[in-house]
């Protein structure tokens, strides 16, 4: 096993690389640089615009270097001293900006990623069970409407039905009274609270695929003969079905929990911004708009990096069940 | 498990309709054993048709999804009103319903509007007035456009008989623009989109996913990672970053070419991957090393005898991927990153309802989301029948 954890961490590292040139590649795409959309700012605002300033600020920020060194400077700086640069557009360090949200955004995407499992994996086992049962219809027609239905699509209608019929605005992680509190228990309900409809609206598309994959692999597993052995023996049924089968089949299903945490980091993004959360997602839809290089560039290998851990976790986890795959 | 090569035996068409006539006059148990001799004889797609024909739900939608296809095919006669038609007179007017009996007798009519002012807020607000009466006809003649571009016209299938007069089947948005028209001329953009998009990605996965499948070795560990390495990339914010990087004087046209190309860049790896595995599962198949023996070359090899056998297989993959590119294009248009007006899409739609006091007052924005789900989950049902099918062979 260490062996394994070790090969594992060592495949990441030149994932990790290729992950920070991509997204340094990304923030260099649109055409001109910040200090461009700074002058056009400007000039919209009725400003003048000295073109030595700009050319001061361009050398200021570093822009006017080679793009390889820049990214040299912008990675060497975050590798050795965990120093992400400044945000133009909000003229603080990214870091700053990054933590306050980035919490939240893990909290968000954890708790919808507990809650996925704990309504998907009960429904999918019932499901295959009670194959072809009432209970199985409804869960697999529920499982498709749950896929088709855009996450941001889904907050809007709960908002409006919030709005529509209980009164109330369900925007935001706290109330206004709590934004800016220390943490304390009512901080903590409040927020627990506002929770619940971004985690319903992320774990929707999630628990509908799981419940799908846990069906199918439960009914790969139902029929073999060493179910018909423990049958045969005597077990309860239903301490039979999660002593044997279950486990068996949750095997695919932890796989998939690699791909789970980067659809709902996505899906967070894009809910975020319609529930307007303070989570990463509308600070990164802001910072690409105005071109803030250095805040999305941050962002967008921050996300990657939790995606790669997320699929790094669902490998040990999977060869931590199953000995065949460490030993490969 | 035997697998035939595909190649279909052309009697069984022949032996196909006998086998129905036998079965209109003939007995139920004629009928079975002519079906299991038939089956003998059947070619992978029959047999294909035959499992797929079974499954109600996605016949069913198949036959939804064809409708939208058509309804974005005829968009502009199917449409009451041009995609860009606006009227200020009647913002954020709500939906009429439609009446087919007038007194009795089949005719078709909507009530017409008349302005409140609402007591609460003193805003100017839309109401049916059940007193007036607009008669509404089929094959009106209204505003001209030209189908496909060439085919000039100004017949609509559905619209006041009167041109002019207010109709607004599914309401109207802030400019006084028709929903019904709007979000049926988004069907062709978002319908393309999807098209456009998979054909890209089958392209490059057909490609990649062969070459990885056929050859193994190096080949397969580079583009593997390079796959692996895709997904591991959250997309969303890769491609708001991708779709920031448009430039925003870009021509509508190449905006949407753009999107597209952004789409497959991540939409290509599933389908590589379906390509892959069935070639590793062929590629020692008894009849893949006849034709290898029979001096076919390997683009013969690949191209005449591997690629007919798991088609099946990669259109039920391109059936199940549609549904993907048409949600992630709604999303990112929906950001503002996507599609821009005066392109019309679900997602640009969709857009208009970004903000829920907006959505308080006119919920009938939200229709064209209701367009997106059910295309979504016809797609999704029709995926689903097809992947069943594309394996006539199992159980």
């Amino acid at each position: 096993m260490p062996r394994y954890v070790l090969k594992r961490l060592l495949y990441m590292i030149p994932t990790l690389v290729a992950i920070s040139i991509v997204a340094f590649a990304l923030i260099q795409l649109p055409p001109g640089d910040f200090v461009t959309t700074l002058a056009a700012q400007m000039s919209q605002a009725g400003d003048t615009v000295d073109p030595n300033t700009l050319a001061m600020l361009r050398r200021q920020y570093g822009l006017d270097q080679p793009i390889w060194v820049q990214y040299w400077i912008w990675i060497s700086n975050i590798v050795l001293y965990g120093d992400f640069g400044r945000s133009f557009d909000w003229d603080a360090p990214v870091s700053d900006l990054l933590w306050n949200r980035l919490g939240l955004t893990v909290v968000l995407s954890l708790t919808a990623l507990v809650f996925t499992w704990v309504i998907s994996l009960p429904i999918g086992i019932y499901s295959a069970v009670r194959k072809y049962s009432i209970g199985d219809y409804a869960a697999t027609f529920f499982a498709f409407v749950g896929l088709a239905v855009p996450n941001f699509l889904l907050a809007l209608i709960l908002m409006y039905a919030a709005l529509r019929f209980l009164g109330i605005s369900i925007d935001g992680l706290f109330s206004r009274e709590y934004v800016d509190a220390p943490w304390s228990w009512g901080k903590f309900v409040d927020l627990a609270q506002h929770l619940i409809v971004p985690v319903i609206v992320l774990g929707c598309s999630g628990t509908a695929a799981l419940v799908r994959i846990m069906r199918a692999n439960l009914l790969d597993e139902l029929y073999k003969p060493y179910v018909t052995t423990a049958r045969a023996k005597g077990l309860s049924e239903w301490r039979l079905i999660l002593k044997y089968p279950v486990r068996a089949a949750l095997n695919p299903f932890v796989s998939t929990l690699g791909w789970t945490l980067p659809e709902l980091v996505s899906g967070a993004t894009v809910t975020a911004i319609v529930l307007n959360l303070p989570t990463t997602g509308p600070l990164l839809l802001r910072a690409l708009i105005a071109q803030d290089v250095y805040l999305a560039g941050a962002m967008i290998l921050m996300l990657s990096v939790l995606t790669v851990i997320g699929t790094l976790i669902s490998d040990l986890l999977l060869a931590w069940l199953d000995p065949r795959i460490r030993y490969k | 498990m035997a697998r035939t090569d595909g190649v279909r035996p052309l009697f069984t068409w022949t032996r196909n309709k006998t086998a129905k006539s036998t079965a209109a006059t003939g007995a139920g148990v004629a009928e079975e054993v002519t079906h299991i001799k038939d089956a003998e004889h059947a070619g992978a797609w029959q047999l294909a048709w035959w499992k797929f024909r079974k499954h109600r739900l996605a016949v069913a939608s198949g036959i939804v999804v064809i409708c939208i296809y058509l309804v974005a095919a005829f968009a502009e006669f199917l449409a009451p009103q041009g995609a860009g038609d606006y009227s200020a007179r009647y913002t954020y007017a709500p939906p009429q319903q439609l009446h087919i009996w007038d007194n009795g007798e089949f005719g078709l009519y909507v009530h017409g509007y008349k302005v409140r002012v609402n007591p609460e807020s003193f805003a100017r607000e839309f109401v049916i007035d059940p007193e007036t009466k607009i008669p509404v006809g089929l094959f009106v003649r209204g505003a001209p456009y030209k189908l496909w571009n060439f085919i000039p016209s100004n017949i609509h299938l559905i619209g006041p008989v009167k041109a002019g007069q207010p109709m607004y089947l599914w309401g109207a948005d802030r400019l006084g623009r028709d929903m019904l028209s709007r979000v049926i001329h988004g069907t062709r953009v978002s319908m393309t989109v999807g098209l456009v998009g998979v054909s890209l990605s089958l392209v490059f996965g057909i490609i990649l996913g062969g070459l990885s499948g056929y050859y193994g070795g190096g080949i397969d560990t580079a583009i593997q990672r390079v796959i692996e390495f895709l997904l591991a990339i959250p997309t969303i914010p890769l491609w708001m970053g991708l779709a920031a990087a448009i430039p925003p004087t870009l021509p509508p046209l190449q905006v949407y070419f753009m999107i597209t190309i952004i789409l497959s860049l991540v939409g290509w790896t599933g389908l590589a991957r379906v390509v892959r595995g069935r070639f590793l599962a062929m590629k020692n198949e008894d009849f893949v090393t006849a034709a290898r023996l029979d001096g076919a070359r390997e683009m013969s090899v690949i191209f005449r005898h591997m690629l007919p056998s798991f088609a099946s297989h990669i259109i039920a993959a391109v059936t199940l991927a549609i549904p993907v590119m048409i949600l992630s294009e709604t999303a990112l248009s929906f950001l503002g990153v996507g599609l821009r007006p005066p392109v019309v899409s679900w997602g640009v739609l969709l857009q208009e309802a970004q903000n829920i006091r907006t959505v308080a007052t006119a919920p009938w924005l939200l229709l064209p989301g209701v367009a997106v789900i059910t295309t979504v989950l016809a797609l999704n049902f029709l995926g689903d029948g097809l992947r069943d099918a594309a394996d006539p062979y199992s159980d």
